[in-house]
């Protein structure tokens, strides 16, 4: 039992990760907190792709055949590391838009608060 | 030549619009709107090229610069791709068409990056449906909801708000997504959906593999709009501008349905779902109380948008509890409903746009019956739209809940008979209450005279689409046997 834990300790972090991510984006009032929620929890999916790349002992993949026959398992598997260049691209991305967003909300409402806001609505959707 | 690269045009073109559109008409603003038409036409007519080589050759598989799978990226037409991305792309076509006035009316400065932001949302869209990757599927979910989070952000005053939790909520599901790829990467070693198809059935005693269906099926649940899931959905179709509600409303949620589907089961397929976890049940079972909760806050709403928004929630239950049966007939009725709510959905968005132009609002206790003479046919199309929605023939809205009515009979689920049915008279109850405004006389001196209303209907380039969407409900409808026979039967998945 012990041995699952201290053998996976790498995963259990990124565990711990994705759930303050997940209670940040979802129990958080403030629109900012939120997203720094949803940066922790892409970030934590980001670190277990890498994680589960890793290999002890293994190296970078570059094949130089003057260091003797390709041997794949002195390698770290790189697909996981590429997979995850196009995982922080879209993870940029979404942040870019969340913050525009952010600023208009701000600009339209004054507040970041998504109770205020919402109160806030529900008070416009009476009124038309 | 063009035709052994047609898999991969649709999307490729559409992109190639998206790049084309701020470099072009960043001077020339008027050129913004052919550009993405003249896109979405290519797309539309390769789509049917597409298909038709699919009914006679059978599956075809398109390797990305030649690299073969599991290598490189390949795109896979089979029956339910070509029929799924003819289905997105006629429909885009024709409301794309219907929006050059809403755009021109809502958004006056920013047509030439909605326009833009549109060929994106359907880049993704023809991609999530084409790519036979898992993480491609990933890259494409996230363009277009980054896509759609911008078209709904442009709306009214309340829009970024409905756009930001669209975003807080598709991250999440995106997210979760991608876990479920690195689950199945991490025990099949493989990300082509080919391939894994291959090597899952035996190992469906792997609890990571489990763990991956489970996290993949609820991430793209959230993008689907499943109850409970669907918390995003109301807010932001009422909120975008009309173009973009109809444009999202139709297909949005549908390629979601398409992922689910493809992933549950023709990736893991049905034995691994029977054998792992009670998937079909649970999606069952939300779909039935989707159809029920949606139905009863549609009836609730005072604003035509957000009534059909919630519409949407319960006639995605209906796809929902069609893929839950698991079985022939449960799956024809959530393929044929992916098509026959596409039309219905855009058809009534469209009027409710009509309306906004016209009229200058879109809310049930405002319209009365001079709406029908000052818009006669507009009035007729939503009659048609909600007809269909009801359900009955020979709209199309008859024949796909007929099929899965008959997959509940199969399985003998008189309860899940029983919610399609009692939805159908809550259907009736919320589009008759406007259907009776429009259609029926007030009592005498309630309203002041109707001879001083004049003929005002909508522009020519949105009543054209409108009416077209009106007559393909009940054409598609009387046609809907050959559909089913030609195409849709083959999309029945193996080992069902």
């Amino acid at each position: 039992m012990l041995d699952f834990f201290i053998g996976h300790y790498a995963y259990w972090f990124v565990f711990i990760l994705m759930a303050i991510g997940l209670y940040g984006m979802t129990v958080k009032n403030n629109l900012v907190k939120k997203l720094i929620g949803m940066t922790i929890f892409q970030v934590s999916i980001i670190l277990f792709f890498v994680a589960a790349a890793n290999k002890w002992g293994a190296t970078v993949p570059v094949a130089d055949r003057a260091n003797g026959p390709i041997d794949p398992t002195r390698f770290i598997n790189p697909l996981p590391h590429t997979l995850m260049l196009t995982a922080i691209v879209v993870g940029v991305a979404t942040l870019g838009v969340a913050l525009a967003l952010v600023i208009a909300i701000f600009k339209r409402y004054r507040t970041l608060d998504e109770n205020l806001l919402l109160e806030e609505m529900r008070k416009e959707d009476d009124t038309e | 030549m063009i035709l052994s690269n047609s898999p991969a045009l649709a999307p490729l073109s559409l992109l190639l619009a998206a790049i084309l559109i701020p470099m072009v008409a960043f001077r020339r603003r008027w050129l913004a709107f052919p550009l993405a038409l003249s896109a979405a036409a290519f797309a539309t007519g390769i789509s049917v090229v597409n298909l038709v080589r699919v009914l006679g050759e059978g599956t075809i598989h398109y390797h990305f610069g030649g690299w073969i799978p599991p290598i490189g990226i390949e795109y896979v037409l089979d029956p339910l791709s070509a029929f799924v991305t003819l289905v997105i792309n006629t429909i885009s076509l024709l409301v794309l068409v219907h929006a050059r006035r809403s755009v021109d009316a809502e958004l006056p400065d920013r047509a030439m990056p909605y326009y833009a932001v549109v060929m994106l949302m359907l880049t993704g869209f023809n991609g999530i449906v084409l790519t036979g990757d898992f993480f491609n599927l990933y890259v494409f979910l996230e363009i277009s909801s980054l896509a759609l989070y911008g078209m709904i952000a442009v709306g009214n005053k309340k829009s970024p708000v409905a756009a930001f939790r669209y975003l807080i909520m598709g991250t999440v599901g995106g997210s979760f997504y991608l876990l479920g790829v690195g689950f199945v990467y991490m025990t099949t070693g493989s990300l082509n959906m080919a391939d894994v198809a291959r090597i899952a059935p035996t190992l469906y005693h792997q609890p990571a593999l489990v763990a991956a269906l489970a996290l993949m099926v609820t991430g793209l649940g959230i993008k689907m709009a499943i109850f409970p899931l669907h918390g995003w959905l109301p807010d932001a179709y009422t909120y975008a501008p009309s173009a973009s509600s109809a444009l999202i409303a139709p297909v949005g949620a549908k390629v979601g349905v398409y992922a689910i589907i493809r992933v549950v089961f023709y990736v893991f397929g049905v034995d691994f779902v029977r054998h792992s976890l009670p998937l079909t049940e649970i999606l069952a079972w939300l779909g039935a109380i989707a159809i029920i909760y949606g139905s009863i806050m549609a009836i609730a709403q005072r604003e035509m948008k957000r009534m059909l928004a919630y519409s949407s929630v319960a006639q995605i239950g209906y796809i929902g509890l069609g893929i839950g049966l698991a079985n022939p007939y449960g799956i024809i009725g959530a393929v044929l409903h992916v098509m026959n709510h596409a039309l219905m959905k855009a058809c009534l968005f469209l009027v409710a746009g009509n309306y906004r132009l016209k009229l200058g609002h879109s809310t049930i206790p405002r319209l009365d019956h001079r709406v029908r003479k000052r818009m006669p046919w507009t009035t007729a199309a939503f009659t048609v739209g909600a007809l269909s929605m009801v359900g009955v023939p020979p709209t199309v809205g008859f024949f796909s809940k007929w099929y899965l009515a008959l997959g509940t009979i199969q399985n003998g689920r008189w309860l899940f008979l029983a919610a399609l049915l009692i939805s159908s008279l809550l259907n009736a109850i919320y589009f008759f209450r406007i259907l009776e405004k429009v259609y029926m006389k007030p009592l005498e001196g309630e309203t002041p005279a109707d001879n001083d209303i004049t003929r005002n209907e909508a522009p020519v380039s949105m009543l054209t689409p409108t009416l077209i969407l009106g007559t393909a409900l009940i054409v598609i409808g009387l046609l809907n046997a050959v559909i089913v026979t030609g195409i849709i039967r083959l999309i029945v998945p193996p080992g069902m």
